[in-house]
């Protein structure tokens, strides 16, 4: 029998398949230029956010505010090559460190080689934040509750990953009808979701489930719905070098991570990771990642979009919901707070 | 005035030393003395920090530091050795409150005083038979006493299972010591100088320690099963609010909790999160101007707590999402609410729907898994929740799909099923209590009457449609079925079709004011004659039922048939 034929045990392959990224992402370290480097300042217990990004300057003032309020106590970015002054605006916080790279976003498995990086590099022992510039965190209790509370109780209850879906919010009217101020709140805007319009599959060999749907889905994808955008994300993660992201942050290794749901009718613990793509900046960004070409799946999302949008259709329809609190997503069953009461 | 109460307390400290000290100051600004136990596992910095910070207190006196294990004998020998140190140092101590460092007292010390006065000979000690208690955690009830524990079971839960199970094969029964009786209750206790004397001086007391220190969560049971051997008179309520959840960990208290924790009354409540600062602010409560007696009522606190329990135990039926995705057959409630699925009905009645949407107070929508697109009632392209109607979409999580649908309306929601749709949901229907399935079967030939079609298309089809009835059928006759399933042949149904129908609305929320009257029919006048055509063409019609008249067939092929 020839030696491709025999079979690998799946608890094999995904050992070394998670080798394979953790040294994929060490040998990504001479591609990270350090532009300022604060993470002196990380203390034991803190909680930090890794974000990736590209020419997002006008979104950062409020993403910043966001997740300072929730209690993030400091921000590793990697700029990849922005030319609309992120980069300058991120070096004055105090509160981040700043890396800069301009090598190829696709060949560096969109992103997540960069991170895997500084994850493993400053992550350890950390209650670590994984989320792109547009989306932001909403946890049963957000209200009233700062992060640390969460990962507290995430502590307590030794669990080690907090899921948190995808969550794309859009607005009332067109897309470029209102235009996006830097600084300002994008839900007041985008303030509309779509309710109960989510498909779930389980993935046997991550263990993680796989969902997808939504508004993008239910406009652009009707034709193909399984290459429709995935909404599973599990971006909060107690971090230890030796694990390692393997698609953006839908899954992780070892997939012990990725089971962060009940399979026996009760509910576990999970959040909402809010979108705010579809505003007025959008339309411009898709244009230009068209020509990049750096996308997923051959950009077929934002193909999808440009054509979309180009023909002018919102994404709004007469059952969106408008966003009010974390109790109308736990009430519609987006979300739950388990047994945190 | 009833003799003077003087209160000692003494306070368990894990981790969180910062927050313990502040605590151990209203315990003494309240005037109780404070006998500290700080585990030895806490870093010896902290430690200094919170000597330095209460360097100012009187009346606080630091016990023999243990190193101490969930659920492990240590606990008992820290209490011990603390309250020993407490009723030696201040021997006028008249009760002895346990509490821990993250317990927070919620109403004036001077309160607490005043409710002890009341009865002061009583002890307040949560304190039940182990025989009779129905709650356990890990699902050992007397054989807590009755075999040997020696492993933690929060990180050896493996060898600790196998530890059990062994010593249940082998038979292995300790023998409890003469004279006590197991009982269990909460850690948190307020008892009597004179009971918890007793207890520690008891001559008996290695024997006893002994035997505890091999029971699973003695600091659950030494105390309680000692209480009920020495006290006088047991008040078998903990005075300090403590709830856990399934897996034995108590409960946090946060910020948002202030109202109802005021409401609840307690004397003491555990445990606080550490950065809850408000609530810290907030507790406990400055001193009225008479002291107040009244006893704790925790009832709505605890309600709240049980129905968080039971979210995370069984969660809310026919919910399907990311931190929930129950296996088949443990979901709890497959859907949240009943549904009705009529088969055949559209097919006799070609305006069957809206005849049903004026005469129900409900969503009636078309064929829902039908193969051209999910049709929504009104034939929206995006229907409840935002759901397309794209079949792409729909069959990629069929399960998803209805069980969103039913559980984003507020209505009851009906729709029309037939053998020509997708068959994927049979089996989730069929075993679903909520589902009401009303068939006809052999309904599906009646639109081919008028159809038009050639007749070998008809025979084909024909073939298609009765086996994937046949399939269907399988499924609703057998053992397995929860749902209310009403089948009616084709023929049965002609024969009074009004009298089936009234019987399917009977299940349904009819209007009120809803005019009677039947919708239109199809003509069935073909259908004898095709079924003779069928049986000729060697297809065995097997789902219309026999009831038909066969006028045409001569007797010699009537005896063949039969």
């Amino acid at each position: 029998m020839p030696a491709a034929r025999v079979p690998i045990p799946p608890r094999l392959r995904r050992r070394a398949e998670r080798q394979y990224l953790i040294v994929r992402a060490f040998n990504r370290r001479r591609a990270l230029k350090p532009v300022v480097n604060r993470t002196a300042q990380i203390r034991k217990g803190h909680i930090l956010a890794f974000v990736t990004m590209r020419n997002e300057r006008v979104r950062l003032p409020y993403f910043l505010d966001y997740y300072r309020k929730l209690g993030v106590d400091h921000f590793l970015f990697v700029n990849n090559n922005s030319d609309d002054g992120s980069g300058q605006y991120l070096a004055a916080q105090p509160d981040v460190s700043l890396w800069w790279t301009n090598a190829s976003y696709k060949r560096s498995r969109f992103g997540m080689d960069w991170l895997n990086r500084l994850l493993m590099k400053y992550g350890h022992g950390h209650w670590c934040l994984t989320v792109d510039p547009d989306e932001f965190l909403v946890y049963p209790h957000c209200d009233s509750r700062p992060l640390a509370a969460l990962t507290g109780w995430l502590d307590a209850s030794q669990r080690r990953s907090f899921p948190a879906m995808l969550l794309d919010m859009y607005p009332r009217g067109n897309i470029e009808d209102e235009t996006y101020e830097a600084g300002t709140d994008p839900f007041r805007i985008a303030s509309w979701f779509d309710p109960a319009n989510y498909m779930i599959s389980k993935n046997a060999y991550y263990g993680n489930l796989w969902i997808q749907g939504g508004p993008r889905t239910r406009e652009f994808f009707t034709m193909d719905p399984l290459a429709g955008p995935a909404l599973n994300k599990i971006p909060l993660v107690k971090w230890h070098w030796r694990y390692a992201y393997v698609s953006s942050t839908h899954m992780l290794l070892p997939c012990h991570l990725n089971l962060v749901y009940d399979e026996s009718g009760g509910e576990q613990a999970s959040g909402c990771l809010l979108h705010a793509k579809f505003l007025s900046v959008f339309a411009q960004k898709s244009a230009e990642e068209l020509d990049r070409r750096q996308h997923y799946a051959n950009s077929k999302e934002y193909k999808a979009y440009h054509a979309g949008l180009r023909r002018g259709t919102g994404l709004w329809c007469s059952e969106s919901r408008q966003y009010s609190d974390w109790r109308q997503l736990e009430d519609l069953g987006l979300i739950s707070r388990g047994n945190w009461a | 005035m009833t003799p003077e109460v003087r209160l000692g307390v003494v306070l368990l400290c894990h981790a969180e030393l910062d927050a313990a000290a502040q605590m151990v100051r209203i315990w003494v600004s309240g005037g109780a003395r404070v006998s500290i136990h700080i585990d030895s596992k806490a870093p010896s910095k902290a430690v200094a920090r919170m000597q330095e910070a209460l360097s100012d207190l009187p009346d606080i006196v630091y016990s023999r530091r243990h190193r101490c294990n969930w659920g492990g004998f240590s606990l008992v020998k820290a209490t011990q050795d603390a309250a020993q140190l407490l009723l030696d140092s201040f021997p006028d101590t008249t009760h002895v409150y346990l509490a821990s460092g993250s317990c927070l007292p919620l109403r004036p010390v001077r309160d607490l005083v005043a409710f002890l006065a009341l009865d002061p000979h009583r002890d307040h000690i949560e304190s039940v038979s182990a025989y009779d208690v129905g709650w356990t955690v890990g699902g050992l009830n007397e054989e807590r006493f009755t075999l040997f524990h020696p492993l933690d079971w929060r990180r050896r839960r493996w060898l600790f299972d196998r530890l059990v199970d062994w010593q249940r094969a082998l038979r292995i029964r300790r023998r409890l010591p003469k004279g006590i009786a197991p009982h269990l209750g909460s850690q948190w206790w307020c008892l009597t100088a004179a009971t918890l004397r007793a207890i520690l001086d008891d001559p008996r007391r290695p024997e006893f320690d002994r035997f505890f220190r091999y029971s699973w969560i003695p600091d659950e049971s030494y105390f309680q099963t000692l209480a009920r051997r020495h006290a006088a008179r047991i008040e078998s309520r903990s005075l300090t609010l403590a709830k856990f959840d399934h897996d034995g960990r108590p409960y946090q208290l946060y910020d948002d909790h202030i109202l109802m924790l005021e409401e609840s009354h307690c004397f003491v409540a555990r445990k606080f999160w550490s950065g809850a600062s408000r609530l810290l602010a907030h507790f406990p409560r400055p001193e009225g101007t008479e002291p107040d007696t009244g006893a704790p009522q925790p009832q709505r606190f605890e309600r709240l707590i049980n129905r968080t329990v039971r979210r995370r135990l069984l969660g809310r039926p026919g919910l399907y999402m990311q931190s929930r995705f129950p296996r088949k057959d443990a979901e709890n409630g497959k859907t949240s609410a009943p549904y009705a699925v009529f088969q055949g009905f559209s097919d006799i009645f070609p305006d069957f729907e809206t005849w049903l949407g004026g005469l129900v107070d409900a969503d009636v929508h078309g064929h829902l898994l039908g193969p051209e697109m999910a049709e929504f009632a009104g034939r929206p392209r995006i229907g409840p929740g935002a759901i397309s109607n794209s079949t792409l979409t729909r069959d990629r999580d069929p399960v998803g799909f209805l069980t969103a649908v039913i559980r984003i309306s507020p209505r009851t929601q009906i729709f029309q099923f037939s053998p020509r749709d997708n068959q994927a949901l049979n089996w989730f229907m069929a075993t679903d209590p909520n589902a009401h399935i009303h068939v006809v079967t052999g309904a599906w030939m009646l639109p081919l009457l008028e159809s038009g079609m050639p007749f070998d298309d008809i025979r084909r089809v024909t073939a298609q449609l009765q086996r994937a009835e046949l399939a269907q059928l399988d499924v609703l006759n057998s053992v397995w079925v929860k749902a209310r399933v009403h089948v009616h042949e084709l023929t049965d149904f002609l024969a009074r079709p009004e009298a089936i129908l009234m019987q399917a609305l009977q299940q349904l929320p009819v209007k009120p004011a809803a005019a009677g009257g039947m919708p239109k029919m199809r003509d069935p006048g073909g259908l004898a004659n095709l079924l003779r055509r069928l049986r000729n063409s060697g297809l065995r019609p097997r789902l219309s039922g026999d009831g038909l008249p066969l006028p045409e067939t001569s007797p010699s092929e009537r005896t063949a048939a039969e």
